[in-house]
């Protein structure tokens, strides 16, 4: 039994302790929670902006006959969104950090930049999908009334649709932006040092698995208990107008 | 009588959806101080019209005049006419993410731009008056069915509209209920307010309105005085209507 526990000290020492491999952990928790932060504020501000064009045009254009410059516009860019979207959902986020890292960055190979990019784009399409669906859930009548009292279509959404829509998808939100922080593991195939790829290096100079892997499951096991956490706390912010 | 009295004017009213002609022609004047009642089968195209009055339907064809202004003039600016033009929904539609006070004071300082202060004195009065001062802090999901109704209506106050358009106000209330939001729009017609109102209330229409008009397939069969309109109804149709509903 003594032997047992000697050996997982040893097993320890060797794969965290020795040659400062722990500060390897660091380093890589520090490039994790980078990516994940840029592409998370990426995703919200692409996906709201998606989101915005797409609900403006279902609910201002559908069986509209006559059109405005401003509306043909508008109808591209839906468009646009659109394609965005199918292509974004329709593939792998592998494969697109992949040909951001190896085709778009090709010439400076600047790799933290590429899976920022590449995260931040892909949780977009998913936000984007999300909060048009709060938007749309948002009842008629609200739109309504506050255009009854004279607001014009960009401060209703401001200051009726969206603060509710926004308290209805957190639940979601909250879900995809957990989802994006563990997805971040994948980025160590375009050589990446974030978390995983750091455990990752660590086994492959001792020959030893399990407590690499072992501590960072438990790494992102906290981030993500905190991370929701925190999503509770707003929801519970935002709930205190139902009683 | 000056044509300054009219407020609004409306002339030859079209309103399709889709292949469907909803409201076949309508001519209306509505002057200061006139309380309109608009009632009809549901169908009729009373509340389509009542919408196409601030344009939250767009009219297909004909025009509407208010204040002298024509407002299905593309190039006029609709959310300022619509702030003269306050409005009333049969689900009510307050804001749920905002308190009663802050529903009502929303609109007046952001684009009346009211002070806080004055915006909050005034939505105080008018709570006070429809008997709801104690709820200025409530959420609406706290308030009864007639207790949202006044509230959406003193919001609509709020604004201080040259008139009121009521989409059905009494419809989704309970029938205890029912009173206390008539006893509102009453009391409101009795300080001159200008109001078109779409309601099954005939007893309202009887008491307050100074003009009852009957709509039917999308055009105006019968108009008049309530006590004519009522008591001696011209049109077989109106006649049938008034049989069923009274």
């Amino acid at each position: 039994m003594t032997a047992f526990f000697t050996g997982l000290a040893d097993q320890f020492y060797n794969s965290i302790i020795d040659k400062d491999y722990w500060q390897m952990l660091l380093q890589g928790l520090v490039a994790t929670i980078e990516i994940a932060l840029c592409a998370t504020v990426i995703g919200i501000v692409l996906g709201f902006l998606v989101a915005m064009i797409r609900s403006t045009c279902e609910m201002n254009l559908r069986g509209k006959k006559s059109r405005s410059f401003g509306d043909v516009i508008l109808k591209v860019l839906d468009k646009i969104c659109g394609i965005y979207i199918t292509v974004i959902r329709g593939t792998p986020v592998l494969v697109q950090l992949m040909i951001m890292y190896y085709i778009v960055f090709a010439s400076s190979r600047n790799g933290m930049l590429a899976a920022i990019l590449s995260f931040g784009i892909n949780s977009g399409a998913y936000v984007a999908e999300i909060v048009r669906g709060g938007i749309m859930s948002i009842d008629k009548g609200q739109f309504e009334a506050s255009r009854s009292l004279g607001f014009d279509y960009k401060r209703t959404m401001i200051l009726v649709i969206l603060p509710q829509a926004f308290k209805n998808v957190l639940p979601a939100l909250g879900n995809e932006f957990i989802v994006l922080l563990k997805e971040t593991s994948v980025a160590g195939y375009v050589a990446i040092m974030e978390l995983t790829y750091m455990a990752n290096l660590i086994i492959s100079r001792t020959y030893n698995a399990f407590f690499p892997l072992i501590i960072i499951a438990i790494i992102y096991l906290v981030l993500v208990v905190i991370l929701s956490f925190f999503l509770k706390k707003l929801e519970r912010r935002l709930r205190n107008s139902d009683h | 009588m000056t044509t300054n009295d009219v407020l609004i004017k409306v002339e030859n009213l079209h309103k399709y959806f889709g292949d469907l002609e909803v409201l076949r022609g309508i001519d209306l004047e509505i002057k200061k101080g006139d309380v309109i009642v608009l009632i009809g089968a549901s169908g009729s195209g009373k509340s389509t019209f009542l919408r196409c009055l601030n344009r939250l339907e767009e009219p297909t064809d004909g025009k509407i005049y208010f204040e002298g202004v024509d407002i299905t003039d593309p190039k006029t600016d609709i959310n300022l006419h619509r702030q003269k033009m306050g409005m009333v929904f049969q689900q009510f539609n307050l804001f749920p993410h905002m308190t009663v006070l802050k529903n009502m004071t929303l609109a007046p300082i952001r684009l009346l731009k009211q002070s806080k202060a004055e915006a909050e004195a005034n939505a105080m009065r008018l709570l006070e008056r429809v008997g709801l001062a104690d709820r200025a802090y409530s959420y609406p999901s706290q308030l009864s069915g007639g207790q949202k109704q006044r509230v959406a209506i003193v919001r609509a106050l709020c604004m201080n509209p040259d008139v009121l358009l009521f989409d059905e106000p009494t419809s989704a209330l309970d029938p205890e209920m029912v009173g206390e939001v008539l006893d509102v729009m009453k009391s409101l017609a009795k300080d001159g307010m200008t109001m078109a109102v779409v309601t099954h209330e005939m007893g309202f229409a009887r008491e307050v309105g100074t003009n009852v008009i009957f709509i039917d397939e999308g055009v105006i069969v019968e108009q008049g005085a309530p006590e004519t309109f009522f008591d001696n109804p011209e049109s077989p149709r109106l006649r049938d209507f008034l049989s069923k509903v009274l």
